[in-house]
């Protein structure tokens, strides 16, 4: 819609005549296009709404006195402690001050790190929630996503000898650490974990000055 | 041409009169990511904020019936836990589901102040320390109106721990024992090799 018009000048006893100019763009095309592009994204565009992670604790119940609680099975236990840094670490079995201590191993958020060490330990049920998984995507076997929920909670509990994992968490571990540890669970698909508190000889064992009352093995 | 051009006037008039802004967050909270995709609940939901500050902030709707504005309740017995006097205004403003947090002493002067910017001040979080736990009290008062309300925390990803621990530790001493934590979704996958 552009116009350039230039006005003709009165010249005295001239000869000369004044061009006009008259330049004329037609944006009718480009409007038509941008109009089909708004109405294109206006249908197509879906907000992506923000996910949830679901967690349950075990109920508080200050009541239940500690030789209630039902006990867990030391040679299937991990714990993992979470500290600030982004610092992990592991141990197996229990940490009881009048036994030799386990060895906490200090590890990372990366693959290498603690999913590697619970992919190892959870291997069967890993590799049974993932072969039903493929078997849903190619095809192989049709079953309504309740079902298939279903059947990994099943496999989940089936195998006796899967780890239980304890997790805790000192005063620097950040929200992210407990969400990213969470969620290591999901990937790795465990069966059982529960967030702990954590017990004084952790603490120590991570600033590095736990002492064994056993007398150190020659 | 022109037609076109009055069209988009009349629609643009149209939008700017009937939009309404959404209440504004009472902070800025970077979730963290994980691999979850099960979708945050909206509706009958109270959604506990924790900003990067650690500060605790509330949210709350006004529940599926429509008769009872489960906002309105819940202030009228908070103002009688705490001796506070609400003007009919100050509970009407309340309502609008906007996420809160102050301690009880600076709730009404909050609802006052009309200008949005100077509002924002007053966002200092509830406190939930043992000795004034008001948190503990409008969970306490929440429930009770919509005892089917799930709970979902909004955490920062920086956020220490602690901090969610204390809000997890407050909603199990009110009967809260399964959890929403608000993340981002990204896809990750673990490969055996």
């Amino acid at each position: 819609m552009a116009e350039i018009i230039q006005a003709e000048g009165k010249q005295k006893g001239g000869k000369k005549k004044a061009k006009k100019f008259s330049t004329h763009i037609d944006m009718t095309p480009m409007v038509d296009l941008m109009c089909l592009l708004i109405t294109f994204f206006m249908l197509t565009t879906a907000f992506s709404k923000p996910k949830a992670m679901e967690i349950t604790m075990p109920e508080r119940d200050d009541s239940t006195q500690q030789k209630d609680r039902p006990l867990v099975q030391a040679n299937r236990t991990i714990n993992i402690l979470i500290s600030g840094n982004d610092k992990i670490y592991y141990y197996f079995g229990v940490a009881d001050p009048k036994l030799p201590l386990p060895q906490l191993v200090l590890t990372n958020y990366s693959k290498d790190g603690i999913r590697k060490m619970l992919l190892k330990r959870n291997l069967t049920v890993f590799k049974a929630v993932r072969e039903l998984r493929d078997k849903v995507i190619r095809g192989d076997e049709v079953m309504a996503d309740s079902t298939l929920s279903r059947k990994i909670k099943e496999l989940k509990k089936s195998d006796k000898n899967a780890p239980i994992i304890l997790i805790k968490a000192d005063e620097k571990a950040k929200y992210k650490n407990l969400v990213d540890i969470i969620d290591e669970m999901a990937i790795c698909n465990i069966a059982s974990y529960a967030v702990v508190d954590i017990a004084p000889i952790e603490l120590q064992m991570i600033a590095g000055t736990a002492v064994s009352a056993a007398p150190a093995k020659k | 041409m022109t037609p076109m051009v009055d069209l988009f006037a009349l629609l643009l008039t149209f939008f700017m009169l009937t939009t309404s802004f959404r209440p504004q967050e009472a902070t800025i909270i970077d979730t963290p990511s994980s691999i979850s995709e099960k979708v945050n609940p909206d509706k009958n939901v109270i959604t506990i904020l924790v900003g990067k500050d650690d500060k605790v902030y509330l949210n709350f709707d006004n529940g599926s019936d429509t008769s009872v504005l489960v906002r309105k309740e819940v202030l009228k017995k908070f103002a009688e836990q705490y001796n506070l006097k609400f003007s009919d205004k100050e509970i009407k403003f309340f309502t609008t589901g906007a996420s809160f947090g102050m301690p009880a002493d600076k709730i009404k002067a909050w609802l006052d102040t009309p200008d949005s910017k100077d509002r924002e001040k007053f966002q200092t979080g509830i406190p939930m320390d043992s000795t004034d736990n008001q948190l503990n009290m409008w969970i306490r008062l929440i429930r009770v109106q919509s005892p089917n309300a799930e709970v979902a925390i909004k955490g920062d990803a920086e956020a220490d721990f602690k901090t969610v621990k204390h809000v997890m530790d407050i909603l199990q001493d009110n009967k809260v024992n399964k959890f929403n934590l608000t993340t981002n979704l990204t896809k990750d996958e673990a490969k055996l090799d």
